[in-house]
Order: structure tokens, then sequence, then C-alpha cells
């Protein structure tokens, strides 16, 4: 944000950066399917389309909230804590552009529409092969007007961070840091998989992790790319610094695997993919293309630390959004107060370049963001779950969430299937004898 | 010298195996089968396709044993699959005429769980 201020003057819609911006829009959709894939082969394969199907229920439920009300509270007016409710149901989104932009109000929406509905379907990877559909429904509805669209108007929209200047390209913030940290107060609320630290629970299907992350890569480059609203430098050098960050982050992965455990991994290089995405995100217009390498490189660092660590905890943060998201994005929050560089960003030099100050506002959105990230999330959660029960029986456990919730599997081979004409016909004539259960 | 076979819930392998392994009974195979043992159908839908599922998932464990390791065996697969739902499973005995151990040639009891004790 803020990288295109020298051009706000231009009040007119400029077609080629419209062009790519419906794109990056397009690419960046693509990323909550690309993440509906990484996420359901992390999985047992009994949940697998539950797991996909809650990436699958953001795109429903956070388009809804953010149309009604989400994109308002995010993107109308200064207010410090939140906007305002004058964008709300889309009211004065048309095709005039959105001020400080050369792109019309409607597109601008529908990229941050994208934002939003990634960054639900990120939370979900904590509560993955437990939590019940219903309740996810409601939690995802909630959570992406109270968390996202608050911390997105912190970082993105005016409010109080972005007011006092904390950097912040693509959603180090409202997507990474939100997401991450909102992860955690989930898992803890929800509570541990009932077979978690007793049993081994394994991915399924590792190539499904490595095509999702690297269908989340592709996406990865409208998300970034499209952060500078236009086609101008900015957008330009986040582009580039999105193909250099994650490379440097999986080489240092690479070492690391190495050296703990003498083999490079594949789900290893799909982890390394994310977190590369999610360090440069920040950043991302911000520092040149050698800063990026670095961010890259050192993002591997605690990230890979907290993934080995957090599962000897008892925290079943099933799918580690916490260090592949939070970590990151908190590494990508602060470092970019030390290395931006104005020379390449036109906005801000960092700390190394002469300016405590832009270290400092980094500083503060690193605390500020994952504390409100986690109380809300906590505190809603705990509300949501005073109404009606957040996750399965231990026996819907076992049985597992896509026949439970969904009445369907992954992986069904029809044998032993009886056709019948409607569902409540199954208990009475369906031809076959069946015995009864005791 | 009998085999034990045991068909049991697919989510209670690692139950059952630490079990006989408690038990002392080494040695077992393990394959993936459908079957249906009186428990309640699932209906799934496809599209506007609804099926009754007859048939569910489940293990069978097949386990050859010296007839002193027999009652080991059996409670073992007993304690690890149970869940008092319909559709834990069934176990079977079964004579067992010869046994060979490929690698040593070994026959009958030297080639399964052992007679000592």
């Amino acid at each position: 944000m803020g990288a295109l201020d020298a051009v706000a003057v231009l009040a007119a819609v400029d077609t080629g950066d419209t062009a790519w911006m419906l794109t990056a829009t397009a690419l960046v959709l693509l990323m909550t399917v690309g993440l509906g894939l990484f996420y359901a082969g992390l999985v047992r394969s009994k949940n697998t389309l539950n797991t996909f199907m809650m990436c699958i229920a953001a795109l429903a439920v956070a388009t809804v909230t953010w149309a009604a009300v989400g994109y308002s509270i995010a993107f109308d007016g200064d207010g410090s804590i939140i906007g305002g409710f004058g964008h709300a149901f889309l009211q004065g989104v048309d095709f005039t552009p959105r001020d400080g932009t050369t792109i019309p109000h409607l597109v601008f929406f529908a990229f941050q529409a994208s934002f939003c509905i990634i960054t639900v379907a990120l939370v979900s990877g904590a509560v993955v092969e437990r939590m019940r559909f219903g309740a996810y429904l409601v939690f995802a509805a909630l959570w992406s007007v109270l968390v996202y669209a608050v911390l997105a108007h912190w970082g993105f929209g005016g409010g109080w961070l972005m007011a006092n200047g904390t950097l912040d390209f693509a959603g180090g913030i409202a997507v990474e840091m939100a997401s991450g940290f909102s992860a955690l107060a989930a898992a803890l609320v929800v509570g541990a998989r009932k077979d978690y630290g007793r049993q081994a629970l394994l991915p399924h299907n590792a190539v499904y992790v490595v095509l999702g992350a690297g269908l989340l890569w592709f996406g990865w480059f409208g998300f970034n790319g499209g952060s500078g609203f236009g086609t101008g430098n900015a957008s330009v050098l986040a582009f580039t610094n999105t193909l250099l960050a994650p490379a440097c982050t999986l080489v240092v992965w690479f070492a690391l695997d190495l050296i703990r455990g003498r083999k490079v991994t594949a789900i290893g290089a799909a982890t390394a993919i994310i977190v590369g995405c999610v360090v440069i995100t920040p950043a991302g217009g911000f520092v040149s293309p050698g800063w990026a390498m670095a961010l890259g490189a050192l993002a591997a660092l605690p990230c890979y630390a907290v993934i080995v660590w957090r599962p000897r905890t008892r925290v079943d943060e099933t799918l580690d959004v916490l260090a592949a998201h939070g970590i990151a994005g908190f590494t990508g929050i602060l470092l970019l107060g030390l290395v931006a560089q104005e020379s390449w960003n036109g906005v801000s030099d960092g700390l190394l370049y002469g300016n405590a100050d832009q270290f400092l506002w980094q500083a503060i959105a690193a605390a500020a963001v994952p504390a409100y990230a986690f109380i809300a999330t906590f505190v809603l959660l705990k509300v949501i779950g005073a109404v009606m029960p957040l996750r399965a029986s231990e026996h819907e456990e076992a049985l597992g969430m896509d026949i439970v919730q969904h009445g369907e599997e992954a992986y069904v081979t029809g044998e032993g299937a009886i056709l019948i004409s409607a569902p409540d016909a199954a208990e009475s004539e369906t031809g076959v004898p069946v015995a009864n259960p005791v | 010298m009998k085999l034990v076979i045991g068909i049991v819930r697919p989510e209670k392998a690692n139950d059952v195996l630490e079990a006989l392994y408690r038990a002392e009974v080494r040695g077992v195979t393990l394959s993936r089968v459908q079957g249906h043992g009186g428990e309640l159908d699932r209906v799934e839908t496809y599209r506007g396709t609804t099926v009754k599922m007859g048939l569910a998932e489940k293990l069978r464990f097949e386990i050859a044993v010296s007839d002193d390791f027999v009652d080991a065996a059996v409670t073992a697969l007993c304690e690890g699959a149970r869940t008092g739902e319909v559709g834990d499973g069934k176990i079977f005995v079964m004579p067992l005429d010869r046994a060979v151990r490929i690698r040593t040639g070994e026959t009958d009891h030297g080639a399964v769980t052992p007679v000592a004790k």
C-alpha cells in the first residue's frame, strides 16, 4: 500500500493497470483452491473432502460477508480502529477509480475480497479433522468481519498502523500474522484431535501438498504483484521478489533438512515455498531484490524451528499455520523495518538506512496484530462454542469427517454401493436385504 | 497351531498392534478389506446419485500362532479393537496344517509365534 502515492493524483482509470489487476484478482482466487489441495494432502484420507471444503467454504462465506460489511469496515474512511459503513453492501463501489489508484473501485473491491477469502481459509488449517462444518461456517463468517476486516483496516485501509507509517505491502498484518496467531487460538479452543500425540497422524498424499504449494506460489505473483494496484515499479519489484525470496527459503530449508535428517523432504520443500512467499508478502515492493533473497533465506530459520518444535507440544495446531504464516509474517514485518530502502520503494527507509522510526512502527505492528488476532479469535470461538458444539464426537472423528459432515468420500470405489432413489428411502425398500444392527 | 483372523476397524489398527505387541505375539499380516457385519449403512450422495454404502472399510489381521498363544492373540485383538459400537469386527480361529519360515526353512512351531513363554 501507499507505493502508488506518487501517482495518486491521476484520477482516471488506466487500462493497463486494470487489465493486470483483473488478472491478479483471479490469480489470488486460485490460491484458495491451491491451499485446499495443499491442506487436503496433509490430512488423513478420511478427512480429505472436509479439509478441502473448509477452503471452498471460505469462498462462499467470506465473499458474502466482505460484500455486506467487511469491505466497508476495512476500506471506508480513516477511523483509527475500524472504518465506516459507507461502502456496506457495495454502496459507492462502481466504475470510478478507487482513491489513490488508477483501477475501478469494483476491481479494487474484488482484489481485496480475494485476500479476505484466502485468509479465512488459512485459519482452517488449525482445526481440520475434528471441527464441525456448521460451527466452522459460523466462525468463518464472524472471523472475516471481526478479525480480518479490522486488521485489514489497520494495515491497508487507513487505520492507526498505516496512519503512523507501518509498511505492509501485501498483507503481513491482515493475512499472515492474523491467520497464524488466530490459528493458534483456534487450536487451543477447539482442542487437539483425539489421537494427537498417541498415534502418528500422517499426510495421506504428498503430491497434493507439493502441487498445492506450487499453485499457491503461482497465485502469489498476483497477490504480491497486484498489491501495487497497477503495473508500476512497486508491482514489478514485488513480482520479482516473489520469485527470489521463496527460492532462497527453499535452499536454506534443503540445508536444514539435510542437517537434521540427512534427507531433503518434499513436504518440507512445499512448506518452504509457503514460508518464502509469506515473508516477502509485507516486504515485496519495499525492499531491494538482494534483501528479498536475504529475507527468504533468514525466514527459514525461525519457521523451521517452530515446525520442528510444535508437534512436540500438546498444541494440535494441525497444519502449522502459526509457523508457516504467523512466524514468517512476523519475521517479514519486523525485518522490513530494517531493510526497506527509499531508493527502491520511494516511500521510506528502514533502520539500516537511517530511519529508526520505521523499525519502531514495524515492531509495534508485530506486537499489536498478533495480540489482537489471538485474543479476538479466542473470545469469538469461546462464544460460538457456548452456543453450539465446535467439534465432532470421538466416534465421528474416528469415522472421518468426509462421511460424517458431507456424506461423501474422496476415494470412493462404488463396491457395495446400492442405488436408492431418495435419501429417505434408505431405510426401506431397496431390494437388498440388510442385517438389522443389534 | 492356529491361524487367527481378526477383522477390525481401520482406526483401531494401532491399538490392536500395540495390544499384540504387549501380548508378545510376533508376526502379523495386515490387509485392507471391505465387509459388512450388520452395522448401519451409510447414505452418500454424489450429485444426483444417492447410494447406500453396504460395505465398510475394515482391516484383516492374520496371525499364525502356536496353541499356547491363541488365547493371548484373541484377547489382544478384542482389547485393541473394541469400541462397543456395532461394526467392531470379528475374530476367526482356524486350524493350521503347516507353516514354513522361508528364510531358514524352519517349519511349523519353529515358524510361528513360539511355544515357550
